[in-house]
C-alpha cells in the first residue's frame, strides 16, 4: 500500500489526519490477524474519505466488510466479534449516524465486562467522523461526545493532531474494552504534522499542554485546540500568556493536567464545538469547582456552541453555531483582563 | 458614628509609618482634610489629613511610636455619616499610588468589640473578592479592602495580592515593631550611626527596603561593568569660573554633577538602549529621561530624581540636584521626588574612590559613577605630557538590556561630550 506523503524521513513522516489514520489501520491490520475493519462503504468504495481505499483488496472482505445501512448491526456484530476473541474496528460513517448503535455501545458494549463479571471484555474501536465547519448540515456536522461521555465504561478520544491520532488509535486498538474514536472531519486534510514511522501508542487519557502560559488556562480538543492556540498565539503579541490544553481524551479525562493549570493560571476557559448545556465543558466545571475552588481568580467560562437543534446549512448560521479564532481570542482577552 | 483612621501607606514599599507629632488633641475639632496628625516613614515626612469633619476622640497610638500601615491611630467622631468618597481622597497623598484606605476597623466601644460599618467601596472590594483573592489574602495576611485592584471594574486580582505580598515581605504589613523589639538580642542592640561590636542593629525599614532593593536587583539583573578615563580639565575650569556667580544666584554649591548629568542626558538621546528596562513582555525603550541622583546619609541611601532632565540646562540641573540634595539632608523628600527614574548617576568620587561597581537601581537598565577627580601626567597628543584633570566614569549595566557595543559607544560618547564641555561659556 501506498501512503501518500508529502514528505519522508527515517524516523517520520509528514501526514494529515487522514493519513494517519489511515497509515494506522493498515499497520494495524499488516500485524495483527484478529484485526477487522467494518462499516458502510468501508470495502468497495473504500470510506468516503479513501481512509480504507483497496484495503479490501489486500485484505480480502473477510476482514474488510461491507455492511448494509444498520449501524445498530453494525455495532452488535462487532461487539460478538470481541467478545469472541477478535479485534473489530467498526466505522461509523458519520457520528450523525450513531443513534440507531446507541444501544449496543451503552447497553451492550459499555457492559460487558462488568455483566459478566470480567469473564468477557469488549475490545471494539469504534471511529466516526464528528465536527462541523464543513457545510455539513444538520445530518453532517454533529458533535456526539456528550451523549456518550455519560457512560462509564466507555472511552472516549478525540485527537487534533496527526502523531495523536496514530498515538492514540493504536492505543484504542490495544484496549481491552471499548473506545469511541472521534475524528473531527473539518482537521481531516486541513492538519499537517509529522508522525514516527513504527508503533507506539500515547496513553489514553492524558491531556497534552501545547502552549504554556500564566493568566489563562484554555482547556478543548479537536478542530478548536488549532484554533485556541492560533489565538492564544496571537495574543502573545499583547503580552498576554495562556496556555493551550489538549484535552486529547474525553474520557478519561486527565483531571491532573487541567488542575496544574488551574492552580498556576487561576483562570480557566473551556472550548468546545458540541452546544454547552450538559457539554464536556460543565463536567471540567465541576471538577475544577470540586478541586480547586480556592485557586480560581475568575468564574469559569465555557465558550461553547448555543443550544439549537443542529449546525444550519446557510453559511450565516454555521458560521454562527461555530466558533472562530476570533471569538475565541475575544473571550481570552476579556478573562485575562477580569 | 466613629471613624477609625489607620497608618497611610506613603510610598510603593513603605510598610510602616511612625507618629511623628499629632497635630490636634483628644476632644478638639477637626474639619475633614486638615491635617491631623504628622507620621514619617523611613522616605518621607506628610501630614494626614482627616477623612471627616468630628472630634477627635481617641489617640490609638502614641508619638514615636511605628506601626504597620493599616493599623488603626486614632477614632474621630463624626456627627454625620461619612462619605465614602471623602474618605478615599482624603487619604490620598500627593501620589497615584495606591493607599489603604481610612478603612472603618472594629472600634473599641465600652471595652467590647463592634463592628463598625465599613465604606461602601472597601465592602466592594471583599465582595468582589475571589476564592482565590480570598485564599492568598488569608494567607498573605493581607486585608483586600486596602488594595487598589487592576481587575476589571477595579476589581481585586489574586495577581494585586500577590505584588502587595511581595512590596511588603514577611507579613510586615500586618508586623508592627514593638513585635519586633520584643526579640532583643541577647548582647544588645545599636543604631546604624553608632554601631557598637558585638551588638546587633536592628533593621530600620529603610535598611530593609535597601536589602531587598539590592539583593532583587543584584539577582535578577545580570550585571556587567566598564570604566572609561575622562579628561575634565576644560570642564574643571569651566566650573570653577561659574562657581561663585552660580552660588550667589542661585543658592547651591556649583559642583560637576551638573555638567556630567547633562552629558549623561545627551548620551542617553544618543543611544536610547541604555534608557530602557527590561521585562519579560520586551525591552521597554522609554520616552522621559529621568536622572535619578544617588545621595548617600549617614543611615541611608536615597535615589531623588531630576524628572526630565533632558529639557533643563546646565544651570537648572545644577538648582534641581541642589534642591534635592538639600531635601534629602533635612528629611523632606516627597514620594514624588522619589519616583519614575530612569537611569541613574552616583556621585562618589567625593571620598576619593577612583573605581566602584555599582549595583543598578530600581530595574532600570545602567547606573554610571563619577569617580573622583584627581591630577595626573597625561601623555597628550603629540607625545608630550601634561598635568591634567582625570576622572574615572564607571558604568553597570543590566547585560539582559545591554551589551558591549553599546555599553562601550554610550560610555565613549559620554567621555566625548564631557571632554568637549568648557572651558569657556555660561551655563
Amino acid at each position: 500500500m501506498a501512503v501518500t506523503t508529502s514528505k519522508m524521513t527515517a524516523s517520520s513522516q509528514t501526514m494529515n489526519n487522514v493519513e494517519a489514520v489511515r497509515a494506522t489501520l493498515y499497520e494495524a491490520l499488516k500485524n495483527d490477524d484478529r484485526i477487522i475493519i467494518l462499516g458502510e462503504d468501508v470495502g468497495a468504495r473504500g470510506n468516503v474519505f479513501l481512509i480504507t481505499k483497496d484495503f479490501i483488496d489486500e485484505f480480502g472482505p473477510q476482514r474488510i466488510i461491507d455492511t448494509p445501512i444498520a449501524e445498530a448491526s453494525i455495532v452488535g456484530i462487532a461487539v460478538g466479534m470481541a467478545m469472541e476473541g477478535l479485534r473489530p474496528i467498526a466505522e461509523i460513517q458519520f457520528a450523525d449516524f450513531i443513534y440507531p448503535s446507541f444501544n449496543q455501545i451503552v447497553g451492550e458494549a459499555a457492559k460487558t465486562r462488568y455483566r459478566s463479571n470480567g469473564e468477557y471484555t469488549c475490545p471494539l474501536v469504534i471511529r466516526t467522523p464528528y465536527g462541523g465547519g464543513v457545510r455539513g448540515a444538520l445530518s453532517h456536522s454533529v458533535s456526539v461526545e456528550a451523549l456518550f461521555y455519560h457512560v462509564p465504561g466507555l472511552k472516549i478520544v478525540a485527537p487534533a493532531f496527526p502523531a495523536d491520532v496514530k498515538g492514540l488509535l493504536n492505543a484504542a486498538i490495544d484496549d481491552p474494552d471499548p473506545v469511541l474514536f472521534l475524528e473531527h472531519k473539518k482537521t481531516y486534510r486541513l492538519i499537517k504534522g509529522e508522525v514516527p514511522s513504527g508503533h507506539y501508542t500515547i496513553p489514553i487519557g492524558k491531556a497534552n499542554v501545547l502552549k504554556e502560559g500564566t493568566q489563562l488556562s484554555v482547556v478543548s480538543y479537536g478542530l478548536y485546540v488549532h484554533w485556541a492556540l492560533e489565538a492564544a498565539r496571537a495574543l502573545e503579541g499583547d503580552g498576554l500568556s495562556v496556555e493551550v490544553i489538549d484535552l486529547r481524551s474525553i474520557r478519561p479525562m486527565d483531571r491532573t493536567t487541567i488542575l496544574n493549570s488551574v492552580e498556576k493560571t487561576r483562570k480557566l476557559l473551556i472550548i468546545h464545538e458540541d452546544n454547552k448545556f450538559g457539554g464536556i465543558g460543565a463536567e471540567i466545571s465541576a471538577m475544577v469547582a470540586e478541586e480547586a475552588l480556592f485557586n480560581l481568580d475568575a468564574p469559569i467560562r465555557r465558550l461553547c456552541a448555543p443550544d439549537v437543534p443542529a449546525m444550519g446549512y446557510a453559511e450565516t448560521l454555521e458560521h454562527e453555531f461555530m466558533s472562530s479564532p476570533e471569538k475565541m481570542a475575544k473571550a481570552m482577552r476579556e478573562m485575562v483582563a477580569f | 458614628m466613629p471613624t477609625t483612621v489607620t497608618m497611610p501607606q506613603l510610598g510603593e514599599t513603605v510598610t510602616e509609618g511612625t507618629v511623628a507629632q499629632w497635630l490636634k488633641k483628644p476632644g478638639e475639632n477637626v474639619e475633614k482634610y486638615e491635617p491631623f496628625v504628622e507620621v514619617s516613614t523611613d522616605k518621607v515626612n506628610a501630614e494626614v489629613p482627616a477623612p471627616v469633619s468630628g472630634v477627635l476622640r481617641e489617640l490609638l497610638v502614641k508619638e514615636g511610636e511605628t506601626v504597620a500601615t493599616g493599623t488603626p491611630i486614632a477614632i474621630i467622631e463624626s456627627a454625620e455619616a461619612a462619605d465614602s468618597a471623602g474618605k478615599v481622597e482624603a487619604n490620598r497623598m500627593a501620589s497615584d499610588e495606591p493607599v489603604p484606605g481610612m478603612t472603618n476597623a472594629p472600634t473599641r466601644t465600652n471595652g467590647q468589640a463592634a463592628r463598625a460599618p465599613v465604606s461602601a467601596a472597601s465592602e466592594d472590594a471583599l465582595r468582589s473578592a475571589s476564592p482565590a483573592v480570598r485564599k492568598l489574602a488569608r494567607e498573605h495576611q493581607i486585608d483586600v479592602r486596602t488594595l487598589h485592584g487592576t481587575g476589571e471594574g477595579g476589581r481585586v486580582t489574586a495577581q494585586d495580592v500577590l505584588a502587595a505580598a511581595q512590596t511588603s515581605p514577611a507579613g510586615a504589613a500586618v508586623t508592627s515593631v514593638p513585635a519586633r523589639k520584643a526579640a532583643p538580642s541577647p548582647s544588645g542592640a545599636s543604631t546604624y550611626d553608632a554601631p557598637t561590636p558585638g551588638t546587633v542593629i536592628p533593621l530600620t525599614q529603610a535598611r530593609r527596603i535597601i536589602a531587598q532593593r539590592m539583593l532583587e536587583s543584584k539577582q535578577s539583573a545580570p550585571h556587567a561593568w566598564s570604566t572609561v578615563e575622562i579628561d575634565v580639565t576644560n570642564v574643571w575650569k569651566w566650573r570653577e569660573r561659574e562657581k561663585s556667580r552660580f552660588e550667589q544666584e542661585c543658592g547651591y554649591k556649583l559642583t560637576l554633577l551638573p555638567f556630567f548629568i547633562r552629558a549623561v542626558v545627551q548620551s542617553l538621546q544618543k543611544f536610547p538602549l541604555v534608557n530602557a528596562r527590561f521585562t519579560n513582555d520586551g525591552i521597554h525603550v522609554l520616552k522621559d529621561i529621568n536622572i535619578g541622583v544617588a545621595i548617600g546619609l549617614p543611615s541611608n541611601l536615597i535615589v531623588p530624581v531630576i524628572r526630565n532632565a533632558d529639557r533643563l540646562t546646565i544651570k537648572a540641573l545644577g538648582i534641581a540636584a541642589g534642591e534635592l540634595i538639600d531635601k534629602a539632608r533635612k528629611n523632606k523628600l516627597g514620594v514624588d521626588d522619589l519616583a519614575g527614574g530612569t537611569f541613574t548617576v552616583n556621585n562618589n568620587g567625593a571620598n576619593g574612590s577612583i573605581l566602584s561597581a555599582p549595583i543598578i537601581n530600581g530595574g532600570q537598565a545602567g547606573i554610571v559613577t563619577m569617580e573622583a577627580v584627581v591630577k595626573r601626567p597625561v601623555v597628550l597628543d603629540g607625545d608630550a605630557i601634561a598635568i591634567r584633570h582625570m576622572m574615572n566614569s564607571c558604568l553597570s549595566l543590566d547585560h539582559r538590556v545591554l551589551d558591549g557595543y553599546t555599553a562601550s559607544g554610550f560610555l565613549a560618547d559620554l567621555k566625548r561630550r564631557m571632554e568637549s564641555m568648557g572651558p569657556d561659556g555660561t551655563i
